[in-house]
């Protein structure tokens, strides 16, 4: 079967904007969760979040776009023109339908939507934007970046809370599988608005301390819940044999397994289906667990979560017998966004033979994992992502070195 | 009537604040004969202005006029017609 290879990445986060920026402050162990700022956030019962710094959209887009853009999918399309970029894709140059876009989301253009149910509800309805007929759905940032590219390929979006973002991606593979040459993916997602910042509270997982080292602690006795950000990344996907055939020089690697399954409800009696889903994705990669280097967790923060995703990994690798990281205790759950980029960072780990750490967090020793505290230089060719989303939606993806 | 009659200027200003301005066009050039498209705004775009002017001017527009008017001079004869 025909390998998808990585070829271009482009990184919005909350700790650092562009790819390299990103990396470097990442495996620093730099946080970028910080009071909220995109809205006055007193007053309500979570105060910290991970925003993505000094974006100013006019500096990358045209005024055109300006109007008719939330802010998560002005980050995504920056997002999507740098890993095109970085994958040095002439979408001119290549057959429009051969190009297609799937990314994921997990709530839409809320910031956009606020603003004109605002004007609805205050001003009436003639003065509620035209743009609001597309600015707030989830399909919007694939839309948007199909357009900018001219990419008429299959395309569409998935929405499972955190999972998506894998969830995307291994759609993006199964298109390429079909005879799609290239496909844009990956997911960048934000609410952070009064009214997206009420939908997230009623998850009840939103961390209410007012301390960025003590709010996100996964796998830490400590634990109460997690920090929401924006942002996420864009993968640029490619069918090998058609990137060797443009002239793609390189690739980051390729996604060699993924598996999915859902969990039963919460008071079943069956288990979660994460193991499943770790076990299908490695399966599918053909590898066994000894073959995998890191495990880059999902990360809930929520005991009962954290204590599924701790055992899942346990039973799979044996105790301690895998480095586990969370680099996103540097950036927030980005929900849709938050697979991709760790995505990226399993790519980039397996460029620079380094783990990016989980900061701030004192290992519960009952969860039995060899959680990376500092940055760990290590031989790394295959690492393991995990993504879980609310409501039951567990995603497990393999990447590898593609050499 | 509008309260008072909408100028090109008035049009240019109303097109960039609602759904900006293609880098590849020079919309302070002469373009009271150039259709909208080729000036890179849309049926949304042109629905966009439209609800502007509606509530800025004092004028009501019939959407399915507003569209059949493609270029700036037949758009400013709607509105300054209506």
């Amino acid at each position: 079967m025909t390998r998808t290879l990585v070829t271009g990445l482009g990184v919005v986060a909350p700790n650092g904007l562009g790819l390299a920026q990103w990396w470097a402050a990442t495996v620093h162990g730099v946080s970028g969760i910080a009071p909220v700022s995109r809205f006055d956030a007193t007053g309500y019962p979570a105060q910290l979040a991970g925003e993505v710094p000094d974006f100013d959209p006019a500096v990358y887009l045209p005024s055109r776009l300006l109007p008719q853009t939330d802010h998560m999918t002005r980050l995504a399309l920056v997002a999507a023109d740098w890993a095109l970029a970085d994958a040095k894709v002439d979408s001119t140059a290549l057959p429009e339908f051969g190009m297609g876009v799937v990314t994921a989301s997990s709530s839409g253009g809320f910031e956009f939507g606020q603003r004109e149910l605002q004007n609805l509800w205050s001003r009436g309805s003639q003065y509620v934007s035209a743009y609001q007929s597309f600015a707030w759905f989830y399909a919007v940032n694939t839309g948007q970046i199909s357009i900018r590219h001219g990419m008429r390929g299959p395309s569409g979006v998935v929405v499972t809370d955190q999972a998506g973002g894998l969830d995307a991606v291994a759609q993006a593979r199964r298109l390429v599988r079909k005879g799609t040459q290239l496909v844009v993916s990956g997911g960048v997602d934000g609410s952070i608005c009064p009214w997206g910042w009420a939908a997230q509270m009623a998850s009840g997982r939103l961390s209410t301390s007012e301390d960025p080292s003590q709010a996100f602690l996964p796998f830490d006795a400590r634990a109460a819940g997690h920090v929401p950000g924006e942002g996420g990344a864009i993968l640029v996907l490619e069918d090998a044999e058609a990137a060797r055939a443009r002239g793609a020089s390189s690739a980051y690697g390729e996604i060699a397994g993924y598996g999915a399954t859902f969990d039963p409800e919460p008071d079943a009696e069956w288990p979660s289906g994460l193991r499943r889903a770790i076990d299908l994705a490695l399966a599918d990669a053909g590898i066994v667990p000894d073959e995998v280097d890191v495990v880059f967790a999902d990360g809930a923060a929520v005991g009962a979560l954290d204590r599924i995703e701790a055992k899942a990994i346990a039973e799979t690798f044996g105790p301690r017998g895998v480095p586990v990281t969370v680099p996103k205790t540097m950036t927030g759950r980005l929900y849709s966004g938050g697979g991709p980029l760790d995505l990226a960072a399993a790519l980039l780990a397996i460029r620079d033979d380094i783990i990016p750490p989980t900061v701030h967090v004192t290992p519960d020793a009952r969860y039995e994992l060899d959680l990376v505290g500092a940055a760990r230089e290590a031989v790394i060719r295959t690492c393991l992502v995990l993504a879980r989303g609310h409501g039951g939606h567990n995603a497990a993806m393999v990447v590898r070195a593609s050499n | 009537m509008t309260d008072r009659t909408v100028t090109l200027d008035d049009l240019r200003r109303v097109l960039r604040e609602c759904a900006g301005a293609d880098e590849q066009v020079d919309l302070d050039g002469d373009i009271l004969d150039t259709e909208f498209s080729n000036l890179g705004y849309d049926s949304l775009a042109m629905l966009e202005t439209s609800s502007r002017i509606e509530q800025e001017y004092g004028v009501k527009l019939d959407d399915d006029t507003v569209i059949s008017a493609t270029t700036p001079r037949a758009f400013l004869a709607v509105i300054n017609g209506a």
